[in-house]
């Protein structure tokens, strides 16, 4: 008898289970939604009317780390919330710094000190106005990075003075003149008393965070207060789909409207819905080398490498000519910097090759591993066709997928790896982001690459007041990364970003984002 | 009552071990959180830093040993990924991923029992030889795939449901169902297909014994035999099977989810996992184990009152 009471209690159990699961649909639950405002259950309306003034922009992977500006780690999740936040100055598409948060900005004579006026009527996504004590307030917390998981700006150890004279004056004194000091106040303005950043930002671009809910979607909606030209758009939907099938049903069946950074092969499958744009990812691809790991301590069997990879033929082969080839730690779309030449330094030659393999000890070639990072389909693309090219010179290299947890810990901070094919991107719009991660005692400076020319150079342009002087020198690093061979330099990814038509107004920058302010239906 | 004692005391020995091996598993593999949180950008200083905040400098049994306090007080800690409580972070999930399962269980059981008596009936007949290899076919076929191509035609081609636009089902509880429903088919083939022929075989195993043909010879009608005594006889494994099966189901909703774009269980258990995000984890580890053992006690229960034979010693 009990044990028919306890199955009876067990099946009413199981019964209770799935009917919570299913059939709960009432309002109160939906704790997805709502944490800053209500209105964003409109959410399935939207979608249904497609006239509507909003869209969803695809993203292949969630923004699953803090949100907060000074916190975030993950490229994906900057490129999304650019749109949120701004600094003093904020980047343009050509590479230029424009004042956001402050109208102006003036620089002393002796190129120390910066002075800052903030704009009149800059107000928070919570509606506060900006004052003097929210920017001095987020610049220290950068500078001291004394909360757990805050960033450290370096770049912030050079400041003497921070002050506000008054209500709308910020007064910047730094140690000694240096050209990429302003380059780095683009680090958010941030509310100083609010808490809540990692789940439910707040910040003062074109679009304000409304809600998110865990490997699903993101949605931002236009900032009625900005004080710059206002977002087209009225609302943006952010869907995340890893699935690389269901990137292609969600942007056939009409669920998307826009998708960044889809591979050559998609973009053959898209239908006449779509037109594609263009840019580059703002990434130096290349096959990094441990310069401290036999046998690439060796100068002649990097070179060797150099000479045995073709670029060109990665780019046709595995992206469809998609992509610009690069020779340097440096992408074309950082002008400035970018110096063609060293492009073509290496051109293939198989003999060359094995000439300086021999010369090296290794006329019969070696083995090698490569590791590849298993979430970057490109990477493990390129790496595929570096294999087969390598066997020509006789090095057999075999490729070693693992999981980017693991390249995080063991290959980056471990330094424990012989060869890996990433992007490095750079996180601030200076050429000091990309160059300074070989100076030989960097801690960035995952590949061991140990050059005292090359870190003379960077002493000198630290030493140097004059921009046109630094960028010259920025320049001999990058050419002393190529003749040195420091690593297999590939190329800059191109950036294929499908946009429905009907819609106009993608613009690429020479960072990793994606502005949406500028996205609208055409007239 | 001693019985019962015994099976809630597996219940909730599976679902410690569970959760013990999984936070050992996250001891083993190489990165923690504060690697995972900090990415590229970690130094030794900070992640020191970020350690001590989140209470990793702590030897694991203490960690395990408050998780497990927490565990039974209801407070399934916070996400250190989304810095949002566990609990508010996996019901709407969870929700997706029951209805998911629940439709796809609901399928099989639809299709495959009739299928089944229908398949067993007319073994031998000249279309048998086709229906098995229909069958085979299908076992065969990969719920992924099968997915590809009922979000192509049913999504793309005949747009009865627009593919990656999942409705939240708080707000449109039907059209959830209606977008479940194909990812539910995907689910539910193979096993369908497994489903019959386990009934077929077991059925025609049952109508060679010696009673059928008593009764059949005694004049009774071969479908009312089949329906009134075979069946009953063929059940028990069947039920056993199709047990299994609602366990399987969660786990092939993983794959399922991310051809359809279904904000599940799987995807955040899959994120959850590469972040190192061991709140979350444990959290889904321990409800999966939880639906398993479940599922695999109502097979038994069930199979014991079919076949009486099955109880086991030790009731009244």
């Amino acid at each position: 008898m009990k044990r028919k009471l306890l199955e009876v209690l067990l099946l009413l159990g199981l019964l209770c289970a799935v009917l919570c699961g299913c059939g709960d649909g009432s309002p109160e639950k939906t704790t997805e939604d709502g944490q800053t405002s209500g209105s964003s259950n409109s959410d399935a309306a939207a979608a249904a009317d497609g006239r509507e003034n909003a869209i969803t922009v695809g993203i292949a992977q969630d923004l699953d780390d803090s949100l907060d500006p000074h916190k975030v780690v993950a490229a994906g999740t900057k490129e999304v919330m650019f749109n949120v936040f701004e600094g003093l100055v904020k980047p343009s598409p050509e590479g230029d710094l424009l004042p956001a948060v402050a109208s102006e900005f003036s620089l002393s004579e002796d190129q120390t000190t910066y002075t800052f006026t903030l704009r009149e009527g800059v107000r928070f996504h919570n509606g506060e106005p900006v004052t003097v004590d929210d920017v001095i307030w987020s610049i220290q917390r950068c500078a001291a990075a004394t909360e757990a998981g805050v960033f450290q700006e370096e770049a912030f150890s050079v400041i003497q003075k921070l002050e506000a004279p008054d209500e709308k004056t910020v007064v910047i004194t730094i140690q000694e003149p240096n050209s990429e000091f302003l380059s780095h106040l683009t680090v958010a303005v941030l509310p100083k008393d609010y808490t809540g950043q990692d789940a439910a930002p707040v910040g003062t671009g074109p679009f304000r965070f409304v809600s998110r809910a865990a490997q699903d979607h993101i949605v931002l909606e236009k900032f009625q207060d900005y004080w710059g030209e206002p977002a087209y758009l009225d609302k943006v939907t952010f869907k995340i789909i890893e699935n690389a099938d269901s990137i292609m049903m969600s942007l056939q069946s009409g669920a998307i409207d826009l998708f960044s950074h889809l591979t050559s092969t998609q973009v053959a499958q898209l239908g006449d819905e779509f037109y594609i744009e263009e840019g580059t990812m703002n990434l130096v691809q290349a096959m990094y080398l441990n310069n401290a790991e036999k046998p690439f301590d060796d100068v002649r069997v990097r070179q060797a490498l150099c000479y045995a990879v073709d670029k060109q033929g990665i780019i046709d082969l595995a992206f469809d000519g998609y992509g610009s080839p690069i020779g340097s730690s440096m992408y074309p779309a950082f002008s400035k910097y970018f110096d063609e030449s060293l492009t073509n330094y290496y051109t293939r030659d198989i003999e060359k090759a094995k000439a300086l393999l021999a010369d090296a000890g290794y006329p019969d070639g070696f083995s090698m591993t490569i590791t590849v990072p298993s979430n970057y389909q490109p990477h493990i693309d390129t790496a595929q066709v570096i294999v087969e090219q390598l066997k020509e010179i006789g090095v057999n290299a075999e490729i070693q997928l693992v999981e980017w947890g693991s390249w995080v810990e063991d290959t980056y901070n471990g330094r424990k790896f012989q060869a890996t094919v990433v992007g490095v991107d750079a996180s601030t719009m200076t050429a000091r982001a990309l160059l300074e991660r070989f100076v030989s005692d960097y801690r960035k400076n995952f590949i061991n690459y140990n050059s005292p020319a090359y870190d003379e150079l960077f002493q000198r342009v630290l030493a140097s007041g004059s921009d046109e002087e630094q960028t010259a020198l920025y320049k001999e690093m990058e050419a002393e990364l190529t003749k040195n061979a420091a690593n297999v330099y590939i190329q800059d990814l191109a950036d294929l970003v499908a946009v429905r038509k009907g819609l106009e107004g993608v613009r690429f920058y020479p960072i990793y984002v994606l502005d949406l302010s500028t996205v609208r239906y055409s007239a | 009552m001693k019985y019962a004692l015994r099976r809630v005391a597996m219940l909730f020995l599976t679902m410690l071990l569970v959760s013990l091996f999984t936070f050992a598993a996250f001891e083993l593999i190489s990165g923690d959180t504060a690697t995972a949180m900090l990415g590229t950008e970690a130094t030794p200083e900070r992640l020191e830093a970020l350690r001590t905040e989140l209470g990793l400098d702590r030897p694991m049994p203490v960690r395990y040993g408050e998780w497990l306090a927490g565990f039974f007080t209801g407070n399934l800690g916070v996400s250190t990924s989304y810095h949002q409580p566990v609990g508010e972070l996996i019901a709407p999930k969870m929700r997706v991923t029951l209805c998911l399962s629940l439709l796809t269980f609901l399928l099989i059981i639809a299709v495959s029992i009739p299928l089944g008596l229908w398949s067993a009936g007319r073994a031998g007949g000249a279309l048998d030889g086709l229906g098995t290899a229909f069958n085979q076919l299908c076992m065969a076929v990969p719920p992924f795939f099968t997915g590809i191509l009922l979000s192509w035609g049913f999504g793309i081609v005949l747009r009865w449901f627009v593919p990656g636009e999942f409705p939240d089902p708080a707000v449109d509880f039907t059209g959830a169902v209606r977008y479940l429903f194909f990812a539910a088919v995907a689910l539910a083939i193979p096993r369908i297909a497994m489903t019959v022929r386990m009934l077929r075989s077991t059925i025609q195993a049952e109508m060679r014994k010696d009673y059928v043909r008593t009764a059949i010879s005694r004049g009774n009608d071969r479908a009312a035999v089949l329906r009134r005594h075979v069946l009953k006889n063929a059940l028990p494994p069947v039920v056993t099977f199709l047990a299994q099966t609602l366990a399987e189901i969660v786990a092939g909703s993983i794959v399922v989810e991310q051809v359809f774009a279904i904000p599940g269980l799987g995807r955040i258990l899959v994120a959850s996992i590469s972040n190192r995000d061991y709140p979350t984890v444990q959290a889904i580890v321990v409800i999966l184990a939880f639906w398993v053992v479940l599922a695999g006690m109502a097979a038994d229960l069930i199979g014991q009152r079919i076949d009486p034979r099955l109880r086991l010693g030790g009731g009244e």
